[in-house]
């Protein structure tokens, strides 16, 4: 097939939303700070350190005392952000994070950058684990946003959460599927993106936008998707999950993560929770570490490439 | 006497009632971190006798962060002195429903962080430090550690960064009580040279008789003396100090005795009574 078939149209894209919600939340709000541990300058951070010298803490190569810092400062009833890949804010300092943010009143930000298989090191930097982690920890809020929009709203919403929140970041250009204008992000809510009603989709972070390009794919073969939204993992809407699924025979989960703790944990659990008898395939990262490589090729190897993800789910129906 | 005898002799007698509310603690399930708790019960005085101010409100201003956890017990012993705990409720020391728990979480009155997972408070001293620095409110934060808990690596990146940001109002407290859960800290893993490590951190660092309250005051005030840097004072501790049928476990990580042996170890504390 040529490329003009097979390329889905290109979407816009926004420069680094992080950077600019993150200065827009540091104008708005004096009691926001921001640590980074040696990676301000690939996490989209460092406009705001340079905007606000004062509040951003340079903690250098060293996550666990970066997020021990974070827990003080929120003792202070500052709101720290601490910013940083999510294999290393989550492996590196798991217990950091449950220690000396998720056990006071004291709450904090977590934003991990380079989610699950959006780099091309291995295991060493794809946070494929990361989700069902900061799932596992009492009263964590953790968020898996779409695209531009959402991430730009989730950290407002996470601002405004009395909580700790772990968010997941993109950086660079960024896709932007939402319409930003009039979009506020609800945590814990659920968006129906598609309602074909031949097969049954949920996605999360950019699981959802591999559900839509292969939605597209479907669509030209005259199968037309229902894709669920789900960009909060916990706490998450299980009886609007479970409604979802209640018209399918089979759901098929789409996430950038493995296929354990995450997404399809959480779908399944809403499943069991109230009884429907809905199957549930997990499309993600199988029980292995992926492959390395551009996200274009660990996609194909993985089967959640638009043509591959669509055959699967049409399989799933 | 003079002001200053009369100052030290009012130290001592709120060490040996933190003393005795250890041992009440203790006394209540046979068991417990009396050894800790008899070893800070001096340093507890002097710090907040002496060295922590209050504001306006009567609150300390000044903060007593507990990286160890497990020593909350002269903690709870000396802000039961100051009225904050009631000495029934501190009798409830680590039984079932309890808030008086033996390694509480951030939150409860006088608990700062979660300490107890070892290794982490100094990190959130740090932070705090920092949050102090940049309300400009001069509010000091000084933070208990443990000799054993030099060993996790997290306390060296804390102190790398105290030492890179120049935290003058930070203290770190080493209870160098040379013991740790599986026996003597030299034969577990060695620590030593404590103050030089610290200092190599950026540190200025000492070392004092935890039991000489001369000492420890004086240490107190080259800490506040000391800007530019933030200071280590290393407390040679006793586990158990002051009562002598308990030093005997001053070995031990967590003592556990029939009901007999504390009501002679409150006998022998009466005795000392200053």
């Amino acid at each position: 097939m040529s490329p003009e078939t097979t390329a889905p149209p290109s979407p816009r894209t926004r420069d680094a939303p992080f950077a600019d919600a993150l200065l827009a939340l540091g104008r708005r709000r004096d009691d926001i700070v921001v640590l980074s541990a040696d990676l301000s300058r690939y996490t989209d951070v460092l406009p705001f350190a340079q905007a606000f010298p004062d509040r951003f803490f340079q903690c250098g190569m060293a996550e666990a005392n970066m997020i021990g810092i974070a827990g003080g400062l929120a003792k202070r009833g500052l709101l720290p952000i601490a910013v940083t890949y999510g294999v290393f804010a989550t492996r590196r300092a798991y217990d950091q994070v449950a220690m000396a943010l998720c056990t006071g009143p004291s709450r904090a930000i977590v934003v991990a950058f380079l989610p699950g298989i959006t780099t091309p090191f291995r295991a060493t930097h794809q946070a494929i684990d990361d989700l069902a982690l900061m799932r596992a920890l009492p009263g964590m809020t953790v968020i898996d946003p779409l695209d531009a929009t959402e991430l730009a709203g989730a950290l407002d919403a996470a601002a405004a959460h009395d909580g700790t929140v772990y968010l997941r970041g993109l950086r660079g250009a960024v896709r932007e599927h939402v319409e930003p204008d009039g979009f506020a992000f609800e945590l814990g809510a659920v968006r129906t993106l598609l309602d074909g009603g031949d097969v049954g989709v949920i996605g999360t972070g950019l699981g959802t936008e591999w559900a839509l390009e292969a939605s597209e794919r479907l669509a030209q073969r005259g199968v037309h998707a229902s894709v669920l939204h789900v960009p909060t993992l916990k706490p998450v809407d299980q009886a609007a999950i479970a409604a979802f699924c209640a018209r399918f025979e089979v759901v098929t989960t789409v996430e950038n993560h493995t296929t354990i703790g995450g997404l399809a944990s959480v779908v399944a659990e809403a499943l069991a929770r109230t009884g429907a008898a809905t199957r549930v395939e997990a499309a993600g990262v199988p029980d292995v570490w992926a492959p390395a490589g551009s996200l274009d090729h660990i996609k194909r190897e993985l089967g959640l490439d638009p043509d591959a993800l669509a055959t699967r789910l049409e399989e799933n129906r | 006497m003079t002001a200053l005898e009369m100052d030290r002799a009012d130290l001592a007698r709120h060490a040996h009632g933190i003393r005795r509310r250890v041992l009440e603690m203790c006394r209540g399930r046979g068991q417990g971190y009396a050894g800790q708790g008899l070893a800070l019960a001096d340093l507890m005085a002097c710090l907040h006798h002496h060295e922590l101010r209050r504001g306006d409100d009567g609150r300390y201003r000044d903060a007593l962060v507990i990286s160890t956890g497990h020593s909350a017990i002269a903690l709870f012993a000396v802000l039961g002195e100051l009225g904050v705990y009631a000495a029934e409720e501190l009798a409830t020391y680590g039984m079932d429903g309890s808030r008086i728990e033996e390694s509480p979480l951030e939150g409860l009155p006088g608990f700062e962080i979660t300490g107890g997972s070892l290794g982490q408070g100094l990190s959130q001293a740090v932070g705090i430090a920092l949050a102090e620095r940049l309300a400009g409110s001069g509010n000091r934060v000084f933070c208990l550690v443990s000799d054993g808990e030099l060993q996790e690596g997290q306390t060296w990146e804390a102190a790398m960064a105290a030492g890179h940001h120049r935290l003058e109002d930070l203290v770190v407290l080493i209870d160098n009580n040379r013991t740790q859960a599986d026996g003597l800290t030299a034969s577990v893993m060695g620590v030593e040279p404590v103050p030089e490590k610290f200092a190599a951190f950026g540190f200025a660092a000492r070392r004092v008789d935890a039991h000489d309250v001369d000492a420890l005051l004086a240490a107190f005030a080259q800490a506040r003396a000391t800007r530019d840097r933030p200071s280590a004072i290393v407390l040679e501790t006793t586990l158990a100090k002051g009562v002598p049928c308990l030093e005997e476990y001053r070995n031990t990580h967590y003592i556990r005795v029939e009901d007999a042996v504390w009501a002679r170890a409150l006998d022998e504390l009466e005795a000392a009574a200053p």
